[in-house]
């Protein structure tokens, strides 16, 4: 078993299906979705993880709230699936369509749709928490509202989420109206948030990171609102592909994925979009999810896997972190294909150890290529300690224990919701336990 | 062929893992179902998921297939509980342990009974039902098993075998009677059925059996291998001459 990031890679992990656990293994336990977080979160060594993919139904949905009642190994994919038809859409959903509720609560997630939705945690009505005494327990804002709290952000710390109940929203379409708009630094990316983001539900932006000189910090501003018209969009190129070919059939050698791919691949794509401004109807799957167009890219990074860096720093401190941490991302030549940038908004979530807070957050990603990639690390880690920023733990495998607590300080609060047979191995990494 | 229209679908064996995969593709359409099984607490896990996907109210019925008695009723129950339902699909099946069944009467007599007998009882109601209607869809799932007996799971096999036969004769019969029969040979799928077996290259997942099993009953087919290349492999192993058959272990 590994995450996403194929790091680290961790012995002695037991697959047990969450329904035929009774804890009676002495090991410590921690239930998981899909692995899709990068780091450790969802791992744990020597231990035993709990598997939800047998507990993935629907229990009900109630058409005039819409309010839906899930099991918690149920997909966003799944559900976009099953709900996209009957005009509901999920309230938050991340860069990839295959998390499961457990996790998106776990983690507190959040989209592109943050600045004016918050995080999954402000959707979840309720949900029945098991413990490793065998007891469920009902949460929500009412009910058991600190254990709420710790598990929504939890890390899968307090016990295996086995239903939620979430409150999807209603939507007239199955398609996005996008703006796309091409931004030459980063100074005009602030500029064009701070204009467009009122206006549009979902915003993000791509950035080059591997040009320096006159093209630092160039870009492509993306923002979007659920169509108010229905129109049938035809199938994206990608989409007529067959599933077979686009799978990743095994580890690519990590020669194929190097300074001069990336460039070209950067290059490609910051020049994708001709004019500077575009506006089209675009489909839930290439807006969304872009990604998933192939199902395990993770793969191109070869057995090594990579690193993802994210992290939120304060408005105040944004503009000037933001240019840093690109500037030392570039600088290192470790070129990353994947970065994205975005603005936060101020809606808080219930969660006790919620990542998302008000302020840009950045994303990049680095082939994992030993010391090198390791010390790079250390050093965003280190440029966002000091604006006083935070690191996502969905995202993060290599962060120090006094990282965690500065960056969560309800960490010691959090700690007595723990449930005694639950553990991770992200959690004994910067718990200091 | 046209595609058919499917509005009511009633399954017997309902908490199947290759049932429920192919339901939820049924519940995209909208369809109303009817589920027998013998768990009720499972039986009403899908009937609560099936609802939230099709929005239709989903029914239930329980029966224990070893029971025979109780077999012939249940369709009764079904058909006036379910009335005018176009399409049936029987899922339920039991592996049992071939060493068992070759010491042990009482247990090879329940392997058949859940695997054929019940299914002869169901089918025959079922087809007196749609010929009455003179439409109807009735789509069974047998295995490859049934075509040919191996030493290591005959008895299975033998009921499996004749489920398809069985199946054989209806279609015969009722092809006029706008009544379709259609048999699934699925080879190796991963659902608890299997779950105590190593899970070679051959394994698929019952999400893939499914697909090809509600393509099959749209598509009006008359018997279905799942995956297809199963056809080729059994047309192989149902050519080895007996006298070179009988000494192999395969
Ligand atoms: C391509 C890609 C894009 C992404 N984009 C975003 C994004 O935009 N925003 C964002 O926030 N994240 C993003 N992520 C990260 C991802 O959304 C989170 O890591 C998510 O939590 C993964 O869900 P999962 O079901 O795979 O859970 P896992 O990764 O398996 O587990 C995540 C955590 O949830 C816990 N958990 C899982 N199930 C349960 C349960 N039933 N009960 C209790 N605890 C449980 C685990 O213990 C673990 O701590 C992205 C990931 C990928 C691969
Ligand atoms: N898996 C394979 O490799 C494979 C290959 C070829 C053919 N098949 C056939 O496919 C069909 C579906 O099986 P599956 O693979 O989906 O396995 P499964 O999930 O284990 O389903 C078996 C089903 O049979 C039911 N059942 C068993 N004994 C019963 C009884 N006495 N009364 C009522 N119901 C009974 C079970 O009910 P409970 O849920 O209550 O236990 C379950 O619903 C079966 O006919 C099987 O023979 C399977």
């Amino acid at each position: 078993m590994k995450s996403w990031g194929n790091f680290p890679s961790l012995k002695n992990q037991k697959l047990v299906s969450t329904k035929s656990c009774n804890f009676s293994d002495k090991a410590k336990h921690l239930a998981i979705g899909l692995s899709r977080s990068y780091g450790d979160v969802c791992l744990n060594e020597d231990g035993v993880l709990l598997s939800n993919s047998e507990n993935s139904k629907f229990i009900s949905f109630d058409a005039q709230t819409g309010i839906l009642k899930a099991e918690s190994g149920v997909t966003i994919s799944e559900i976009i699936k099953v709900f996209l038809p009957k005009g509901w859409f999920p309230p938050v959903v991340p860069g990839t369509k295959f998390v499961t509720l457990g996790g998106a609560i776990a983690n507190d997630i959040h989209g592109k749709n943050h600045h004016i939705s918050g995080t999954f945690g402000n959707h979840v009505k309720s949900f029945a928490l098991k413990k490793s005494t065998g007891e469920e327990v009902i949460c929500s804002e009412k009910n058991n509202k600190e254990m709420f709290s710790a598990t929504i952000s939890g890390l899968g710390l307090t016990g295996v989420i086995v239903w939620a109940e979430i409150q999807l929203k209603k939507v007239k379409s199955s398609h996005i109206d996008m703006k796309s708009i091409k931004f030459k630094n980063l100074d005009e990316f602030f500029s064009l948030s701070e204009a467009h983001d009122k206006n549009f539900e979902y915003t993000v932006a791509w950035l080059d990171c591997v040009s320096s000189g006159k093209n630092f910090g160039r870009g492509i501003y993306m923002a979007g609102n659920h169509s108010e018209n229905k129109t049938n969009l035809k199938a994206s190129f990608i989409e007529k592909i067959p599933n077979v070919l686009r799978t990743v059939p095994f580890f690519f050698p990590s020669f194929i994925l190097n300074k001069y791919t990336i460039r070209i691949f950067n290059a490609l794509y910051y020049n994708k979009q001709f004019s500077r401004e575009i506006n089209v109807p675009i489909g839930i799957d290439p807006f969304f999810f872009p990604l998933d167009a192939v199902f395990n890219w993770n793969k191109i990074y070869g057995k090594n896997g990579f690193f993802q860096f994210q992290c939120v720093v304060p408005e105040s401190k944004s503009k000037e972190c933001m240019k840093e941490l690109l500037k030392i991302a570039v600088d290192s030549g470790q070129a990353s294909f994947l970065a994205v940038i975005k603005k936060f908004g101020n809606k808080k979530s219930p969660g006790l150890l919620s990542f998302p807070r008000r302020g840009t957050t950045i994303c990049m990603d680095f082939p994992n290529a030993g010391k090198d990639s390791v010390s790079l690390m250390k050093k965003l880690e280190e440029v966002t300690m000091n604006a006083d920023g935070a690191l996502y733990p969905a995202k993060d495998a290599l962060m120090s224990e006094l990282s965690f607590k500065k960056c969560f300080p309800n960490w010691s609060k959090f700690k007595k919701y723990i449930d005694p047979v639950f553990s991770s191995s992200f959690w004994r990494r910067v718990s200091g336990e | 062929m046209a595609n058919k229209s499917i509005k009511k679908v009633v399954c017997f064996g309902a908490t199947s893992k290759i049932a429920y995969e192919t339901l939820k593709k049924f519940a995209n359409d909208h369809v109303e179902f009817y589920l027998v099984g013998r768990n009720e607490e499972k039986l009403s896990e899908i009937k609560n998921d099936l609802e939230v996907r099709s929005g239709k109210v989903v029914k239930i019925g329980i029966c224990d297939f070893s029971d025979l008695n109780k077999v012939q009723a249940l369709v009764g129950k079904v058909k006036s509980e379910f009335s005018n339902f176009d399409t049936c699909l029987v899922c339920h099946g039991f592996l049992g342990e071939q060493e068992k069944a070759e010491s042990d009467v009482r247990y090879a007599n329940e392997i058949m009974n859940i695997n054929f007998n019940s299914y002869f009882i169901l089918l025959t109601e079922i087809a007196n039902y749609f010929e009455e209607k003179q439409s109807g869809n009735i789509c069974v799932i047998s295995s490859v098993a049934g075509d040919r007996g191996r030493k290591s799971n005959y008895v299975y096999g033998t009921a499996k075998g004749a489920v398809s036969i069985f199946c054989q004769g209806l279609r015969n019969r009722l092809f006029d009677k706008g009544v379709n029969v259609l048999t699934i040979k699925p080879g190796f799928v991963s659902t608890p059925m299997t779950a105590h077996l190593k899970q070679g290259a051959l394994f698929v997942s019952a999400e893939t059996v499914a697909k090809g099993i509600y393509n099959a009953i749209l598509s009006g087919k008359d018997e279905v291998y799942l995956p297809s290349f199963w056809r080729l492999i059994m047309m192989l192993i149902k050519g080895i001459p007996e006298f070179i058959f009988k000494k192999l272990s395969i």
